[in-house]
């Protein structure tokens, strides 16, 4: 639940997800759900070059299970928050 | 947004790349919450670095969620400006967890 809920604060944010097939894919965050399943509006492919496979796409929705990472804003992370949150979820509240 | 749906694509031609590093295009009829779709009038498209990009045609197909990487919306204005015979690319790596 955290993870997801963090997800839901950086909607609107600009992220780049990298899968675990190597393709990164940058975009608008639009939605994500309980599964880390995400959504990103206005994608374009970090190599396009290399994988023209998505040129005609703009809109996507990546399965959770295929991601790597989702990098993230700099200024998106505010570690004081996710350091409480996270201590709270290993308690077991 | 709290959940993130396929219902706004149905009806809309979509390219959803499998964890084997296929492409397939087709327009989605149908979908499940582990991701499981049926696409209609579907075609795989077929990268090399040899020769231009090869058009399968396959009909109806049920793609099974666990196959599923990415489902794209795609533009058809942006797509017809593209000349698939032009392309050359090296085949999507599959997924490996």
């Amino acid at each position: 639940m955290l993870f997801y809920s963090y997800f839901k604060t950086l909607v609107d944010k600009e992220v780049v997800v990298e899968l675990k097939n190597d393709l990164a894919i940058a975009g608008t965050l639009h939605s994500v759900d309980q599964y880390l399943n995400i959504k990103l509006e206005n994608t374009r492919v970090v190599n396009q070059s290399r994988y023209p496979h998505m040129m005609s796409v703009k809109n996507c929705f990546i399965r959770g299970s295929v991601v790597r990472y989702v990098q993230l804003p700099a200024d998106g992370v505010d570690i004081d928050i996710l350091h409480d949150a996270t201590r709270r979820e290993a308690r077991g509240t | 947004m709290s959940t993130t749906g396929l219902e706004e694509l149905t009806g809309s031609t979509i390219s959803v790349i499998t964890n084997d590093g296929r492409n397939i295009v087709g327009v989605l009829r149908g979908f499940d919450q582990t991701i499981n779709l049926i696409l209609g009038d579907c075609h795989e498209r077929v990268y090399s670095t040899k020769s231009g990009v090869e058009q399968l045609l396959l009909g109806l197909y049920i793609i099974r969620g666990d196959n599923v990487a990415i489902i794209g919306e795609m533009d058809e204005e942006l797509d017809s400006q593209i000349d698939l015979s032009a392309v050359r690319a090296p085949p999507l790596k599959p997924i490996s967890h």
